[in-house]
């Protein structure tokens, strides 16, 4: 299908995209890489009277670190962050993550932004953000503010985004060399959307018992989510991944949808978190071992 | 600073290099690239299948990397650098992953395989010795539904190796 007609905008700044967006709100509609959008507006699942296009912006493609986290722009390509040596070394969960999201061709136009914004529940990126703690920097034209990613996501395709404001930048915190890390999904092929996906980071002290955890699951709820954890830190690592991952399985309230129902996102949720914590586990006892 | 805006329905001139030379067209706003490719600028080697992005048999090279061409619109890729099918080889000549893809049968009815051509050749520039995973989850982005792929990816590893000893 062909999308309706729109007015094409392709302003050359974020203050004009700005502008833009404030005089339109939610009739306008801000178009990145289109790899959501493009199908939503072929399908006329929407129908913005105006496109904004900010895929030329190269002020929002740019990758920088700064004390403790790593800042990413909306307009960074996801292929891009894959190649990215500053993103491999600082924020392992991402890299881990972004070869789920869709495939070779789509991660070569797609945006970190894009999919943040989009929101779609079972989206790598957004878990990614979710369980690194990381924030989600929102403009609009009289101001910017900061929204940490586990207040974001608010439900399928429904954020914190008003309709005037951008994302402009994701913020990614550093991860501790000897952290480890794990992103793990079931989908029913490779690049589909996950039925359910883990995402882990923690770091081990010296006698082997869990100094930092963070885990969350995607696809399972109708956004991404983290993990209450608090009663897992300071014990033992070894045979934690299976509380872990019982625990994990009481803590959500699954979606039921056309490609699975509740029970079989409970089951996939306490295997997936099963293995991500073990594999996070392992990188965390190799990178130690390499550190001291 | 300025906002280049073009209205609904408005007709206008989109200029691209294809396939190693300057053409125009014209298009408007809704225009996908894949369809102002092939009504505007005859590259009927761009085969417009799910226009979603889930297929992959609109695939070409805008700029150096594979992507689809239906789910951006003709008004993004002015000025854009763009190889089709149609010129990833000297006309009337096949280049080494042509050869490979007729040596293997990698292709049947030949729908998909004009843009799994754009996607093999991005793919291995990127990674020229790749293994058959390498290979699989590239491919998982194109839909073939004569092949069953076995014979696509044997054609594209050896490719790999042919591009290799060549260089």
């Amino acid at each position: 299908m062909k999308p309706v007609a729109f007015d094409y905008y392709r302003p050359e700044a974020v203050s004009e995209a700005l502008a833009l967006l404030s005089e339109m709100g939610h009739e306008a509609a801000v178009l990145a890489g289109g790899m959501t959008l493009g199908p939503m507006l072929n399908l006329r699942m929407i129908r913005p009277r105006a496109v904004i296009d900010i895929s030329r912006m190269q002020a929002l493609k740019t990758v920088s670190a700064r004390s403790n986290i790593v800042v990413t722009g909306a307009g960074v390509v996801q292929g891009d962050a894959l190649r990215s040596d500053l993103i491999a070394r600082e924020v392992p969960l991402l890299v881990m993550a972004l070869p789920w999201v869709g495939h070779f061709q789509t991660r070569n136009r797609g945006t970190l932004g894009g999919s943040v914004a989009h929101a779609d529940p079972s989206a790598e990126i957004p878990l990614a953000l979710v369980v690194c703690g990381g924030t989600v920097v929102l403009q609009s034209r009289r101001r910017e503010r900061r929204v940490p990613a586990r207040e974001f996501f608010l439900g399928a395709l429904t954020t914190q985004r008003r309709p005037d404001e951008m994302v402009t930048a994701l913020e990614w915190p550093r991860a501790a060399p000897d952290a480890g890390h794990a992103f793990m999904e079931i989908a029913q092929r490779h690049g589909d959307f996950a039925i359910a996906a883990a995402g882990c980071s923690l770091r081990l002290d010296g006698a082997e018992r869990l100094e930092q955890l963070s885990l969350g699951v995607g696809g399972v709820e109708s956004r991404p989510v983290a993990i209450e954890l608090k009663s897992f830190l300071g014990r033992p690592a070894g045979e934690i991944a299976t509380s872990l991952a019982e625990h994990a399985a009481v803590s959500v309230t699954p979606m039921e949808d056309h490609s699975a129902s509740a029970d079989y996102r409970i089951a996939l949720t306490k295997v997936l978190v099963e293995r991500a914590v073990n594999a996070a586990l392992e990188m965390a006892r190799q990178r130690r071992g390499r550190l001291q | 600073m300025t906002t280049l805006y073009r209205a609904a329905g408005e007709r206008f001139t989109v200029e691209l290099t294809l396939n190693g030379q300057r053409r125009s067209g014209e298009a408007e706003p809704r225009i996908l690239l894949c369809d102002f490719l092939r009504h505007e600028l005859q590259a009927f080697g761009v085969h417009v299948g799910c226009e979603h992005g889930v297929c992959g048999a609109c695939t070409v090279l805008v700029d150096g990397r594979a992507v689809r061409s239906c789910t951006q619109y003709a008004a993004q890729a002015d000025g854009a650098d763009i190889v089709t099918v149609e010129g990833l080889a000297e006309p009337g000549a096949l280049n080494e992953v042509q050869r490979a893809f007729a040596k293997h049968h990698a292709l049947q009815c030949g729908f998909c395989t004009a843009g799994i051509l754009c996607s093999v050749t991005h793919f291995l520039r990127d990674t020229p010795a790749p293994d058959e995973q390498q290979v699989r989850e590239m491919l998982s982005g194109h839909i073939c539904r004569c092949t069953g792929y076995a014979s696509i990816v044997a054609a594209v590893l050896e490719a790999a190796t042919a591009i290799g000893k060549g260089s």
